[in-house]
């Protein structure tokens, strides 16, 4: 019976002891959404189940290293006890229930993330290898490299992916979800502490994963309306005032740069710099002269002339919104490159 | 050369073959380039592969696996051409990056595998029966070490061959680890650069193509040691002279040969960058490199499969007298529910990646949604094999647990019966978890609360199992050498995989913890602590019955207790970086997130652990021939392996036993186990 008083409560201080231990640390990273606080609520419980079966086990198996381990010279067995039925049924049934209860709380807080706000602002979301970009129907359907969000304001974001499988997180906000090409995925999230976030790539993507990253910057809904005024405005003017160059450009910094440099460095395409008028040699082992037609030709259709050394390229231009017209101010920008 | 040891002249022979392979693969690589290029995809293949076959040759001549390696690099070039044949006769182009085109590689690397088990000779019973030709019944091998390096039947000599295959696989797959680890020792990129370049891949691809196949050698090299302690010991727990159906098992194990061959060709031909997962559509667009790795995998299933196969019909067809199903000892409950899965969920994995195969090769859009397909499709199809198999991975080893704890504690297993049938409702439940790894997939989101549901229920049977060995060494008198100690070291690794668990199963938790660190924390500690440990345990505890000797003693306590407490900062490191927003598969962080500490404590981790897997190696080879001997019942245990004396015959038991009483009753005055014919 000493046994048994003295393991009880050796395992209540132990699992006292892990959770404030655990608590102290601080696990998580700061809550910045709504629908965290019930992910958080529930990962706590858990914390606390975890801390109180962590001692359940450890600590009968410590004391019995310690207090029945063999005596030195004996050789003789132990106690023949060949088991317990009703303990056996106890811990079958007990731990049946937790989880039942715990199924039951992770479906509750799970419901309580996927509140619906039928007011909620519409963000379109396109991740591609390797990179994000946001645009705001509600705004005139400008598009940005960041993501801003107003506070206290839930946002649907439409996510979709134009190449592979990408996952959007910010963990800051705790939820995540993939992006399926061909289909839309959908995302809410009501931010409710305002900062500089980043959203990353969780679901691997390719050579570039890691960095598949972008800025969140969450704001007052003041704040938040100025800025989307101000790049509603900013995107009329640039669209009316740009040359063909400089929209070539823009475009070359959303969706060319992680692949192809313009500083004559290799990457996993090859350099743009002094591309234009040059001899190119391609995987067939023929060559071809970059001339207009050719560049066309290459960025409508990546897969028709690879270039020696290099993969063919999977990005397809058109479901960017990246036509004849875009191609032609591409090419523009590429015959500035000498 | 007769004089020098057969490993020097060997290792020898590897250096001579890797250079002329290097050469080789320089000239052809030229002949179709045209131009030199020293870092050649298919000089690094042919320098393996040269370096390989010549080193047998130097160890034990052209026969056994030199002549399986030999006829596997004729193959693989056979089946290339004829498909390079068969592009010149439609026009299409000849040559590729690698020296072949990808059709050419897949065709190649499968008749290659084919031709491998025909030069080891794996088939040759069965090709002498289709000719009608006689072969022996009881197969015999020569006395000596050169019999593991060919066609075996002996259980016991299979049985070691995979677990020295298993130690190789694991030391390379450790190794691909330690280079990524020190990739990732501190934010930015340190040598796996951008302008990093060999087999056609940078830096960041290499990461990938490592960590990757990081993955899939371990969960292979995982597979083959579960075999290989299955197939030593269930025969003997048994009573069996031999397997149900020995050339099947040696079958089973020659056909994982090529198959971790063409895995780690991937490497050389381009790697790729998409986890061991393999998920579509990324998989449809990585190098050759992801074929082979699709190829092996799929050849390496067939090891698995037929492998259960033997295991299952064995156990219910060579019991020895009076072994009804409860007085079988507890590893062959295990065993059986793991040959279950193992199986029939096999399959599932090697059919998603044969659609991606087909849909890379022939244009059949399974996974594409241009074509109609579905990529989430792809991920049911693969977690319906790759859950199951976590269990296939761990099941032997809470086996090995079960088995040694009573031996250790001189007492019974507390609740024998429960402990059994919890590894059948492991492995049952296990069939109907699958979609837990999809929960933020964008699957239909009503399918997320019942897989929760589903999944939690696995607690349950793991939780009898700990409180059952809880309740074992509960008033025993304990005794701790090295197999005991990491019998111990398993349980409690084991219990932190076991409780990450959950929090991974509750959907809204995982919607944070998915494809993060944490998971990756969970999956080691699990694999840990059910595989790993126990696998180390086994050894250490079989070691004597293989042998006739015991490992050094001293040496197991250092690896014990360097690679433990290591582990522990390994694991937890990287589940509470993984929290902190720390994602899994990535190159390199952001070092705003302030994890540049925490990763070099990691990596230092990882090296420690290494260096105990190192000790154990060496401890494990010098012990063969140097250990103290140990012919006896050195556990003193009851099972009917350690009554016979060590090392155990070819033919296994001389007298049959009859089992007259339960596998675990120490301490009950007078009872037995076994009793053997000639025993009165």
């Amino acid at each position: 019976m000493r046994h048994y008083v003295i393991v009880g409560i050796l395992v209540i201080v132990a699992a006292v002891g892990t959770y404030t231990g655990l608590h102290a640390v601080g696990l998580m990273p700061v809550e910045a959404s709504v629908q965290a606080a019930p992910i958080d609520w529930l990962w706590n419980l858990e914390v606390i189940t975890i801390s109180f079966l962590f001692a359940l086990i450890i600590v009968p198996m410590v004391y019995s290293l310690v207090v029945f381990r063999r005596k030195k010279g004996d050789n003789t067995d132990a106690e023949h006890i060949e088991g317990n039925t009703t303990l056996e049924i106890a811990w079958t049934i007990i731990p049946l229930i937790v989880v039942v209860i715990f199924a039951y709380l992770g479906a509750y807080s799970l419901g309580e993330t996927r509140r619906v706000d039928p007011n909620a602002m519409i963000v379109k979301v396109t991740g591609f290898q390797w990179g994000w970009q946001f645009e705001y129907p509600a705004y005139g359907g400008f598009k940005s490299d960041k993501l801003y969000l107003p506070a206290d304001k839930q946002v649907l974001l439409q996510l979709q992916a134009l190449d592979v499988i990408h996952s959007f997180w910010v963990p800051e906000f705790r939820v995540k979800q993939d992006l399926v090409p061909g289909r839309i995925t959908e995302y809410r999230i009501t931010p409710s502490l305002i900062g500089d976030y980043k959203v990353r790539c969780a679901e691997i993507c390719g050579t570039s994963h890691a960095y598949m990253e972008a800025p969140v910057v969450v704001v007052d809904q003041a704040a938040f309306d100025t800025w989307a005024k101000d790049q509603q405005v900013a995107a009329a003017q640039a669209e009316a005032n740009a040359t063909p160059e400089q929209k070539g450009e823009k475009l070359y910094q959303t969706y060319c740069k992680a692949c192809h440099s313009i500083n004559g460095t290799a990457g996993n395409g090859p350099t743009w710099l002094g591309l234009f008028g040059h001899e190119v040699e391609l995987a067939d082992g023929t060559t071809v002269t970059a001339d207009e037609a050719y560049l066309t030709q290459s960025i409508k259709e990546p897969q028709s002339q690879v270039v020696q050394g290099y993969s063919p390229m999977a990005f397809n231009p058109a479901a960017v919104g990246i036509g004849d017209t875009e191609i032609g101010y591409l090419v523009a920008y590429i015959k500035t490159l000498k | 050369m007769t004089n020098i040891k057969p490993v020097w002249r060997g290792l020898f022979l590897l250096v001579v073959g890797a250079l002329i392979g290097y050469g080789v693969g320089l000239g052809l690589d030229f002949a179709v380039q045209k131009t030199v290029s020293y870092q050649a995809p298919v000089a690094g293949l042919f320098s393996l592969l040269f370096g390989a076959i010549f080193f047998f040759f130097g160890l034990i001549g052209y026969h056994g696996v030199t002549k399986g390696l030999v006829f596997q690099v004729l193959g693989t070039l056979a089946g290339a051409l004829f498909v390079t044949g068969i592009r010149a006769a439609m026009g299409l182009g000849l040559w590729g990056p690698f020296l072949f085109t990808e059709p050419a590689w897949v065709l190649g690397g499968l008749v290659g595998a084919l031709s491998f088990l025909a030069g080891v000779g794996a088939v040759t019973d069965w090709w002498k029966w289709a000719l009608g030709e006689p072969t022996s019944d009881h197969h015999h091998d020569e006395p000596g070490w050169e019999k593991y390096f060919g066609v075996s039947l002996d259980h016991k000599v299979i049985g070691i061959q995979y677990t020295v295959v298993a130690l190789l696989l694991i030391s390379v797959g450790g190794l691909f680890a330690l280079i990524f680890r020190t990739e990732l020792a501190a934010s930015g990129l340190q040598f796996l650069t951008r302008e990093f370049k060999l087999f056609d891949q940078n830096g960041l691809q290499m990461y990938n193509s490592l960590m990757s196949l990081h993955g899939m050698i371990m969960i292979v090299s995982i597979l083959l040691g579960i075999a290989g302690i299955m197939n030593y010991v269930v025969p003997l727990l048994l009573g069996a002279q031999d397997m149900a159906f020995p050339r099947m098992n040696a079958f089973s194990f020659w056909i994982a040969v090529p198959a971790a061959v063409l895995l780690l060709s991937s490497i050389f031909l381009g790697g790729f960058d998409t986890g061991w997962t393999g998920y579509p559509p990324l998989s449809v667009r990585a190098p050759v490199g992801m074929q082979m790795f699709f190829l092996g995998v799929f050849v390496a299933g067939w090891s698995s499969i037929l492998g259960g196969l033997n295991i299952i019909a064995t156990t219910l067809r060579m019991r020895a007298k009076g072994m009804t199903a409860f007085r079988m000892p507890i590893l062959v409950w295990a065993s059986v529910a793991t040959s279950l899965i193992s199986l029939t969920a096999t399959q599932l994995i090697g059919l998603a990646f044969q659609l991606v195969m087909f849909q890379r090769l022939l244009g059949m859009g399974f996974f594409d949604p241009d074509k109609g397909g579905n990529p989430v499709l792809f991920q049911h199809l693969f977690w319906f094999y790759s859950h199951p198999a976590v269990y296939v991975f761990v099941l032997p080893g809470l086996g090995v647990i079960s088995e040694l704890l009573p031996v250790f504690v001189r007492k019974p297993l507390f609740g024998y019966k429960w402990v059994a049938m919890s590894s059948l409702g492991i492995a049952l439940v296990g069939f109907l978890v699958w979609a837990h790894h999809m929960f933020t997939s964008g699957m239909n989101e009503y399918l997320r609360v019942p897989f929760m549901y589903s999944t939690l229920l696995v607690a349950v049977p793991t939780g009898v199992k700990f409180f059952s060995w809880v309740a074992t060494l509960w008033k025993g008198k304990i005794r701790t050498p090295v197999p005991m100690l990491f019998v111990l070291g398993g349980i409690v690794v084991f219990l932190m995989g076991g409780l990450s668990g959950p929090p991974n199963a509750t959907v809204s938790t995982d919607l944070h913890l998915h494809d993060t660190y944490f998971i990756v924390g969970h999956f080691h500690d699990t694999i840990f602590g059910g595989f790993v440990f126990p696998f180390f345990a086994a050894i250490y505890y079989w070691f004597p019955k293989a042998s006739g000797r015991r490992m050094n003693e001293f040496w197991g306590k250092v690896h014990f207790w360097l690679m433990t407490p290591s582990f522990f900062v390994l694991t937890l490191g990287m589940m509470r970086i993984g929290l902190l927003g720390m994602r899994r598969r990535i190159a390199d962080y952001d070092p705003a997130l302030g994890f540049d500490l925490t990763h070099l404590v990691l990596t230092i981790a990882g090296f420690l652990i290494a260096l105990s897997v190192l000790i154990f190696i060496i401890n494990f080879f010098h012990s063969m021939k140097n250990g103290e001997k140990a012919e006896g019942n050195v556990w003193e245990s009851r099972s009917p392996e350690w009554q016979v004396p060590s090392p155990m015959p070819m033919h296994n038991y001389e007298h049959e036993f009859e089992v007259v009483g339960e596998p675990y009753d120490y301490g009950l005055a007078g009872s037995r186990y076994v009793k053997f014919a000639n025993e009165k």
